[in-house]
């Protein structure tokens, strides 16, 4: 698997962790996978709702020691 | 001599010179410590007023005093803008030709609007985040006589509290010039409720339904056609507008990407010790950070007194023993009279309470202590 740039969005109230991914989503390159580090329960929902939304790809999804961990290609 | 040097004069940069020279006066007066500040700019912008020029409440003039007023006089200030940094070799070069060594290095050049990253949006929208902007904003607001408004943030932004911010203000301003039954409002955002705070969010939902605010979540701007007048987004709805207000997205400054410090000009940098990703004497602070919290001067204020407290340490006795914890404080003016406030941290999530007279008259009070905040007297 290649390697993801991390989006650590652990602690992060405001801007929140799905802002900071769209954030980085705008200065990736299509193809190119990030990997976004929440500590927020509701980051597991809202991610995969807006990647579906825009078209992106979510490669997967898991959670550690209260830490999710959303992998996700930027398809466009 | 230990030399530190501050590159930018914002919010942050003001307070952390300060804080130092206050904090090893004994040392600079033994020559054995020197605090230089480098900032683009002789004058010192105050930028949360900008909202309130939009709204005719400011004069663009109440913004402005002179840097050099604000610093302690030990301090070295120069108007001189970096323009390559050799972290290397401890040293960076400046416009004038100069080039500045040092010990410790804090970087906190803040961050600047890009709404030309959106195609259209810079033609087609007002916005409050320069000068010239939240003039023509007031201008646009004072001859608009009625018709669609849509509000659009783009991702990442400064003050998180303006989207929210505008449109309460924008309704009453209309409401007091007896427009309301001739204006509708339509709020976007780019995530899955209103504002990224959920609380905050929680409580400005039921605001906006008795307001008779439309709003639309999981909306983020892709192009505006000025023409047709509509806000395409990236999810692939469309929001019609008359009069289109954006927060523009916002990118770190120019020169931290030229000198590849950062993507979109953000930094990389440790959340506890500020500290820029694997440097030990270069530290971040305020918007220039990658961090994942609010960009605001209050955040550059509590990064700013602990790295301020850490680099006199270091500057004197030896290792650093505060740690930046995420600590935010946002006022939420909550319409042209009302207002509350958010605090918060990496752990602690807001608990917003509601609006009053008296949070709205304090917020006020600090447009003014604002100058007396990061001379370091409050």
């Amino acid at each position: 698997m290649s390697e993801a740039t991390i989006v650590d969005a652990r602690g992060s109230f405001c801007p929140g962790p799905l802002m900071e991914l769209i954030a980085a989503m705008k200065a990736a390159r299509v193809g190119e996978e990030l990997e976004v580090l929440s500590t927020d329960r509701g980051s597991a929902e809202d991610i995969p709702e807006w990647i579906k939304k825009v078209g992106h790809t979510l490669v997967s999804s898991s959670e550690e020691g209260g830490v999710y961990h959303l992998r996700v290609r930027k398809a466009k | 001599m230990k030399r530190i040097l501050i590159v930018g004069g914002g919010t942050g940069g003001t307070i952390l010179a300060n804080n130092l020279a206050r904090r090893l006066r004994h040392e600079i007066d033994s020559a054995r410590a020197s605090v230089t500040l480098l900032s683009a700019s002789a004058r010192h912008m105050y930028q949360p007023g900008l909202l309130y020029v939009a709204f005719g409440k400011m004069a663009p003039s109440e913004l402005y005093v002179d840097q050099k007023t604000l610093l302690d006089p030990t301090i070295h200030f120069h108007v001189d803008p970096v323009e390559s940094f050799d972290l290397d070799h401890n040293e960076v070069k400046a416009k004038s030709g100069k080039t500045y060594g040092y010990d410790y290095l804090a970087i906190c050049t803040g961050s600047r609007p890009v709404p030309a990253s959106v195609p259209g949006l810079m033609e087609n929208a007002h916005h409050v985040y320069t000068e010239d902007a939240a003039v023509k904003t007031a201008e646009a607001l004072r001859t608009f006589e009625g018709g669609r408004i849509a509000i659009v943030t783009g991702v990442p932004h400064k003050c998180p509290m303006v989207p929210l911010e505008l449109t309460f203000m924008m309704y009453d301003y209309f409401k007091d010039r007896e427009l309301l039954d001739k204006v509708s409002f339509t709020y976007t955002y780019p995530i899955g409720r209103i504002h990224s705070l959920e609380n905050v969010a929680k409580w400005a939902a039921p605001e906006f339904d008795r307001m008779g605010v439309r709003y639309e979540t999981l909306f983020n701007a892709k192009e505006v056609d000025g023409v047709q007048k509509r806000v395409h987004s990236e999810e692939g709805s469309v929001v019609e507008f008359d009069l289109l207000i954006a927060v523009p997205p916002h990118k770190g400054m120019e020169v931290i990407e030229q000198n590849k410090l950062g993507t979109s000009g953000w930094i990389p940098t440790n959340r506890a010790t500020l500290a820029m990703e694997g440097r030990e004497n270069v530290f971040v602070l305020g918007d220039t950070t990658n961090l994942p919290i609010s960009k605001a001067g209050s955040t550059a204020h509590y990064e700013a007194e602990v790295l301020g407290e850490n680099l006199a340490r270091l500057a004197t006795q030896g290792g650093a023993m505060r740690t930046y914890e995420g600590k935010v404080f946002c006022f939420i003016e909550a319409g042209k009279d009302r207002a509350t406030y958010a605090s918060f941290d990496y752990k602690n999530p807001p608990q917003p309470r509601p609006p009053t007279r008296a949070i709205h008259w304090f917020k006020l009070a600090y447009n003014r202590l604002y100058w007396n905040s990061v001379r370091g007297l409050l």
